[in-house]
C-alpha cells in the first residue's frame, strides 16, 4: 500500500497515523504539505490525520477545507482514490463537502478525550471489510466537536442509503444516549460516501493499533484497507 | 530616585550603582526591576537551593538550563521541568493556566527535544465555593485547550483541595521531552559574530513585568492586574515546535531560548552571560503588534509563543525560509558581542547598556530571619487531638472515597488529551502514568506529588514524605527514578515563620531525595501565595521521571485475581496525623507525621522493584491518602472483585488501616509466588491480610461494602 | 473607498446550540430569570476596498459563502458601514 498523510498548519495526529500504517501494514507512507496541488503517483490512500488545523478558529476544519491539497484531493476522490477523515479530518472532509453532514461542538461543551466502543455498521467498505458484521470496536475518542450534525430530511436519506459505518454503541453493540459520548445524531461516529471510497470517523484508529496502547482494534481499518488492495480494489 | 516602583529594594538600588560605577537609567531601572525580582533571581531561595544535589552518572544537564536532562540510555534522553503559574492563574483562570503549558512546552523545546509529555499540579480552594468552581472550570479548561491543540499528551498530574487556597490557587506545569543526546541545545555556546534571531509571533505589550507580578502577594481586586497576563496561541507554539525542530534537524541553530519571563531581557542575557558573551539588540528589529512601544517594553514583553535563535549570520535566510513555510514571523533582532554587555539599541541610540552577568545573575541574595514555628508545633505534634473513631468503618470508607482530594480525576483528565502522540501505555488516574519510547523496548513512568498538610505540621518530615510519596509509586511498578525537579509553592518569604518553614521542608526534600539517589536537575520556586483572605500551607510540589528498561518489569495495580494473597508490607502502622481520615473526622491535622528513615526507604525500593521484575505479585500499590483501605478499596474497583481481610492480628486497628506515609505498600501474590514474595519480605515486614475473592471488601468486624457501592463512590 | 463590513454569524434555528443553552443556564443560575432564550454567534469585521457600498456587501457576501459561513448549519447578516 502506498499511503499520504496530509499535513495542514496545526495537524497534530499526522506521525501517529504514519507510525500506524507502517507498524501494521508496512505501508509506504509518506506525509502529503497541505499547499501542494499535486498528489505523488499511484498513491492508494490519502489520509487526513486529526489535530487543530488552524488552530481550530473559525470553524473546525473550515480553512484546511479551502487550501490546494484539497482540490487535489477532491479529484483523487473522485478518480474513486481511498481517501480516510479521522477526527479533525473527518471535520475537514464535511467542510470541504466531500461528506454530507456537519460536526458541532460536544454536548458536554468539554473536549473528551476516552476509549469508547463503536460497532461496525457495513463490512462491505474498502475500510471495514476486514470486519465482521456489528463488531464492536475499541477506539479512543479525542475531540471538542464530534457531534454529527445533518438535517432530519437529509439524516433518513444517509441511513436508507446505508452510508453510516461505525456508530457508538455499548460494550455489547448496543446503541443508547448513555453509550453515546458527544451527543451525535444516530449515534454516527463514522460515514462514507455514495461512492464508499471516501469515510470520515471520529475514532483514532492510529491509537488503538498497538495492543501496548490498550487496543489494537484499530489495525482492523488498516487491515481492510491493506486486503481490499491486495484484492485490486474490489 | 524612588527605586520602589521599579520594584528593587534600596540596598539593591546600592548595589546596581556600586557595579555599574554610575546611576542606572529608567529603561536600565525597569529591566533589573523585574530581573532582580524574586520569580526570576530566586533571591530568597537561591542558598536553600544549594541542598539539592544533581549529582548523578545520568545527569546530563543539571539546573541552571531551561530544563533538565537524564539520560535513559540507547543515546536517547528525557528533558523535564516543572513550573508554577499560579498568579496569572489566580487573576485569569483560562489563560493563565493556558500559558503555563505553553512556557514549560517551550522550556523543553529550548532544550532541542520533542515534548512528549505534560503533567499538572493543580491546588485549589474549597471545591463547593462556587468561586472555586468557576475558577477550576476555567484551569482545566485552559491546561486543556492549549496541551490538546499543541499536541502534547497531559498524561497526569496532581490535584489539591483545601481552603487555604481559597484566594490563592496553584498551577504548576510539568513537561518532558525526548531529544538525542547529540541533539541537546544548551545557552552556553554563543559566539561574537553570530546573531539572535526572533521566531514566532510578534511583540505586543502583554504580559509586561508579568515577572515581577509573580513576586507580588495578591490583592483583593485583582481585575486590575488583568493586562499583565498574557494570551496564549497554542496554534502557533504548535507551528514554533514544528519549525524549531525542522531547524534543529538541519543544524541550523546554535542555541535557544525561550521567551518567557521577562522577554527578549532574561533570554538574551541568559545567552549573553552563559556563553561569557555579550548581547545587542536593536529594538526598532523586533516585529511589533502595536504601535508606539519603547525600548524597555520591547525588551521586557511577555509575548507569548517566541523564542530567541542564535545562529550563524549566513544561515539567516534559510532560517527564515523556514519560518515562511510555517507561517511565523523571522527577524534577525541583534548580535552576540565579545564585550560582556547586555546592550539594547534604538536606531542607533544606546537605551540599555549593562554588564550580562548582573542582568540574570547579580542580584545579591536576601537571607530572610527564620524562626521556628516551635510553639504551635510542639502543640499540633504532642497534643494530638484524637478523633471519635467511627464503630462501623463502611461510611467512612465511603466518605473517604468521595472526599474532593481522593475522587477520581476522569473527569479532569478526559478533558486533556492524554493519548496524542500515541505512546500512553497507562493513562492518568493511578498512581504511575507510563508512556512507551517508540523503537525501544524502554518506559518512561512519571509521578507528581505533593503533601501540604505534613508539610505543615512538619515541614522536614512533610518535604521528605513528598518526595517519598512520588517515589514509593514508581518503585512499585518496578521503575528506577532517575531524576526530580519541583515547584515550591510558599506564602511570603519575609514572615519568620514561613520562611523557617521553606527552609525545613526544603532541607527534608533535599535530603529524602540525596539519600534515594535522585539528582535534582530543575525546578522552580513561587512564594508570595498568600491574599487578604488566607495563606497557603507549605506546597511545595515534586515531579519524577522514572525508567522500565523492559516492558516485562512492570508491575501494575488494580488487576487482582481471584484467590490471590494479600500482603501488607513495611510498618503495619503510618500516621495519623495529616491523614485525609482524621482531617475528615475532625477537620484538621496534628500530632507528627511519619518520621523519614533513608535506610528503611532504601530496602523498600530495593524490595519492591525486585518483586515488580521477578513478576512475584499481581498487583501493588503503595499505601497513599486514606491508608490501607482505601488501597484496599480501589484495588477492589479496578480489579472488579472482592476481598476478605481478617485484622484480628492487629492491634489498634483504626491507625492501621486508616494512617499514611512511611514505605508501605498492599501487594496482591499469586499462590504460586507466595513463598518467593515472603522470602523477599519477611525481613522488611510482611503481614499476610487476607486473600481475594467475592464482590465485597469486607474486613471482619469493621466493614462489609459491596464494590459496586465503592465504585460509586470513587467514581460516581 | 475602504468599508468595514461587520458579520453576524449565527446557528439556523433547528441546529442544536449547544453554547447557547448553556450560558442561558449560567445566566439563569446567575439570578436572570427573565431570560426567554439565548443564541450564541460569531461576529466578523471585514475591511474591504470597493467601488461603493453595494459592491462591497457583494464581496463581503462571497467571503461568507466562500469560508465564514457554513450555510448547512449557519446563516448570516452584513451590514456595511464607511
Amino acid at each position: 500500500m502506498r499511503a499520504a498523510v496530509v499535513v495542514f498548519p496545526g495537524s497534530n495526529c499526522d506521525r501517529d497515523v504514519i507510525h500506524a500504517l507502517r507498524t501494521t501494514v508496512s505501508a509506504d507512507t509518506e506525509t502529503l504539505w497541505y499547499e501542494s496541488s499535486d498528489l505523488p503517483k499511484n498513491i492508494d490512500l490519502i489520509v487526513l490525520p486529526g489535530g487543530f488545523s488552524y488552530g481550530d478558529y473559525l470553524r473546525c476544519g473550515a480553512m484546511a477545507a479551502r487550501t490546494p491539497v484539497m482540490k487535489a484531493v477532491r479529484r483523487f476522490a473522485e478518480k474513486g482514490g481511498l481517501v480516510l477523515g479521522i477526527c479533525n479530518g473527518f471535520q475537514v472532509l464535511t467542510e470541504s463537502r466531500l461528506l454530507p453532514g456537519a460536526i458541532l461542538a460536544n454536548q458536554s461543551l468539554t473536549f473528551i478525550c476516552r476509549s469508547c466502543t463503536v460497532r461496525v455498521e457495513r463490512t462491505d467498505t474498502p475500510f471495514t471489510l476486514g470486519c465482521r458484521e456489528n463488531q464492536v470496536l475499541e477506539m479512543p475518542i479525542a475531540h471538542h466537536e464530534g457531534l454529527y450534525f445533518l438535517p432530519d430530511e437529509e439524516i433518513s436519506r444517509l441511513k436508507k442509503e446505508k452510508r453510516v459505518v461505525f456508530r457508538y454503541c455499548g460494550p455489547d453493540g448496543e446503541l443508547d444516549d448513555s453509550h453515546n459520548p458527544n451527543g451525535s445524531l444516530d449515534n454516527i461516529a463514522g460515514i462514507v460516501n455514495e461512492r464508499g471510497n471516501v469515510m470520515g470517523l471520529m475514532p483514532h484508529p492510529e491509537r488503538a493499533s498497538e495492543k501496548i496502547l490498550g487496543s489494537d482494534d484499530g489495525a482492523l481499518i488498516w487491515n481492510s484497507l491493506h486486503i481490499w488492495l491486495e484484492k485490486g480494489g474490489r | 530616585m524612588d527605586c520602589k516602583i521599579f520594584g528593587l529594594r534600596k540596598e539593591e538600588y546600592e548595589t546596581i550603582k556600586k557595579q555599574l560605577g554610575r546611576e542606572p537609567n529608567e529603561a536600565e531601572l525597569r529591566i533589573l526591576g523585574v530581573m532582580w525580582s524574586e520569580h526570576c533571581s530566586y533571591k530568597s531561595t537561591r542558598r536553600l537551593l544549594r541542598q539539592f544535589s544533581s549529582e548523578g552518572k545520568q545527569v546530563l544537564q543539571g539546573p541552571g538550563e531551561n530544563a533538565g536532562i537524564v539520560d535513559i540510555g540507547e543515546g536517547l534522553a528525557v528533558a523535564f521541568k516543572v513550573e508554577s503559574h499560579n498568579h496569572p492563574s489566580a487573576v485569569s483562570p483560562y489563560q493563565g493556566a493556558a500559558t503555563g503549558v505553553g512556557g514549560i512546552i517551550r522550556d523543553i523545546l529550548a532544550m532541542g527535544a520533542w515534548p512528549v509529555a505534560c503533567m499538572d499540579g493543580l491546588f485549589f480552594g474549597d471545591p463547593s465555593k462556587e468561586k472555586t468552581a468557576g475558577l477550576m472550570q476555567g484551569v482545566i479548561s485552559g491546561i486543556g485547550g492549549y496541551g490538546n491543540a499543541v499536541g502534547v499528551p497531559t498524561v497526569g498530574g496532581k490535584t489539591v483541595f483545601d481552603g487555604c487556597y481559597d484566594g490563592n490557587p496553584l498551577v504548576n506545569a510539568f513537561c518532558a521531552g525526548l531529544v538525542r543526546h547529540d541533539g541537546i541545545v544548551r545557552s552556553n555556546t554563543a559566539k561574537p559574530g553570530q546573531i539572535t534571531v526572533l521566531l514566532g509571533s510578534r511583540t505586543g505589550r502583554d504580559g509586561i513585568a508579568g515577572a515581577a507580578f509573580a513576586s507580588a502577594r495578591l490583592e483583593e481586586d485583582t481585575k486590575g492586574s488583568r493586562p499583565q497576563v498574557q494570551i496564549g496561541d497554542p496554534f502557533v507554539e504548535k507551528l514554533l515546535i514544528e519549525c524549531c525542530h525542522e531547524l534543529l534537524s538541519k543544524g541550523l541553530i546554535v542555541s535557544m531560548q525561550d521567551m518567557g519571563a521577562a522577554g527578549i531581557t532574561s533570554s538574551a542575557s541568559e545567552i549573553a552571560a552563559k556563553s561569557g558573551r555579550g548581547v545587542l539588540i536593536h529594538a526598532e528589529k523586533v516585529p511589533l503588534r502595536e504601535k508606539g512601544m519603547n525600548a524597555w517594553e520591547i525588551a521586557l514583553s511577555e509575548s507569548q509563543e517566541r523564542m530567541l535563535l542564535v545562529i550563524e549570520p549566513r544561515y539567516f535566510d534559510t532560517v527564515a525560509e523556514c519560518a515562511g513555510k510555517w507561517q511565523l514571523e523571522c527577524a534577525a533582532i541583534g548580535e552576540v558581542t565579545d564585550d560582556g554587555r547586555f546592550r539594547i539599541m534604538e536606531k542607533g541610540k544606546t537605551l540599555v547598556d549593562l554588564p550580562a552577568e548582573i542582568v540574570g545573575g547579580g542580584c545579591p541574595e536576601i537571607h530572610w530571619p527564620s524562626i521556628p514555628l516551635s510553639e504551635s508545633l510542639t502543640k499540633d505534634l504532642t497534643d494530638t487531638v484524637e478523633p471519635e473513631y467511627p464503630d462501623e468503618w463502611g461510611n467512612h470508607v465511603l466518605d473517604l472515597l468521595s472526599s474532593p482530594n481522593l475522587k477520581e480525576r476522569a473527569w479532569i483528565y478526559e478533558q486533556y488529551d492524554h493519548m496524542v502522540q500515541i505512546n500512553t501505555v497507562v493513562p492518568p488516574g493511578g498512581p504511575v502514568s507510563v508512556l512507551r519510547v517508540k523503537g525501544s523496548e524502554r518506559l518512561l513512568a512519571f509521578t507528581m506529588e505533593s503533601d501540604p498538610w505534613s508539610c505543615g505540621l512538619d515541614p522536614f518530615a512533610g518535604g521528605a514524605e513528598t518526595f517519598m510519596k512520588a517515589a514509593r509509586p514508581l518503585y512499585v511498578c518496578g521503575a528506577q527514578v532517575l531524576g526530580m525537579t519541583d515547584c515550591l509553592n510558599y506564602p511570603s518569604p519575609e514572615d519568620p515563620g514561613n520562611f523557617w518553614a521553606l527552609e525545613e521542608s526544603v532541607k527534608g526534600l533535599a535530603t529524602a531525595a540525596s539519600e534515594m539517589d535522585c539528582p535534582v536537575v530543575s525546578g522552580n520556586v513561587s512564594l508570595y501565595n498568600e491574599s487578604p483572605a488566607a495563606k497557603i500551607l507549605p506546597s511545595p510540589l515534586v515531579g519524577l521521571v522514572g525508567l522500565l528498561s523492559r516492558r516485562e518489569e512492570y508491575l501494575s495495580c488494580g488487576s487482582w485475581n481471584e484467590g490471590d494473597k494479600l500482603f501488607l508490607v513495611g510498618p503495619i502502622k503510618g500516621s495519623l496525623a495529616s491523614s485525609l481520615s482524621k482531617r475528615l473526622l475532625c477537620g484538621l491535622s496534628s500530632g507528627r507525621p511519619f518520621v523519614f528513615d533513608a535506610a528503611k526507604e532504601r530496602s523498600f525500593r530495593q524490595k519492591a522493584l525486585e518483586t515488580a521484575h521477578r513478576s512475584l505479585a499481581s498487583s501493588g500499590r503503595v499505601l497513599a491518602g486514606g491508608g490501607l483501605t482505601v488501597a484496599l478499596a480501589k484495588e477492589c474497583v479496578l480489579s472488579k472483585i472482592g476481598a476478605k481481610v481478617d485484622p484480628e492480628c492487629f492491634m489498634e486497628a483504626f491507625e492501621v488501616f486508616f494512617s499514611e506515609g512511611g514505605p508501605r505498600a498492599l501487594y496482591a501474590v499469586p499462590s504460586g509466588k507466595e513463598k518467593e514474595f515472603r522470602e523477599l519480605w519477611d525481613s522488611f515486614g510482611c503481614a499476610f491480610i487476607g486473600s481475594v475473592s467475592g464482590e465485597r471488601l469486607r474486613i471482619d468486624g469493621f466493614l462489609d461494602l459491596d464494590i459496586d457501592d465503592l465504585s460509586v463512590a470513587w467514581k460516581g | 473607498m475602504t468599508y468595514t463590513a461587520e458579520v453576524l454569524v449565527y446557528l439556523k434555528e433547528g441546529v442544536l446550540d449547544t453554547q447557547g443553552k448553556a450560558v442561558k443556564q449560567s445566566l439563569q443560575r446567575l439570578g436572570f430569570q427573565d431570560l426567554e432564550d439565548v443564541r450564541v454567534g460569531k461576529y466578523i469585521q471585514l475591511r474591504i476596498n470597493a467601488e461603493n457600498e453595494e459592491a462591497a456587501r457583494a464581496r463581503a457576501k462571497e467571503m461568507c459563502v466562500e469560508l465564514l459561513v457554513n450555510e448547512l448549519i449557519e446563516e448570516f447578516d452584513i451590514k456595511v458601514v464607511d
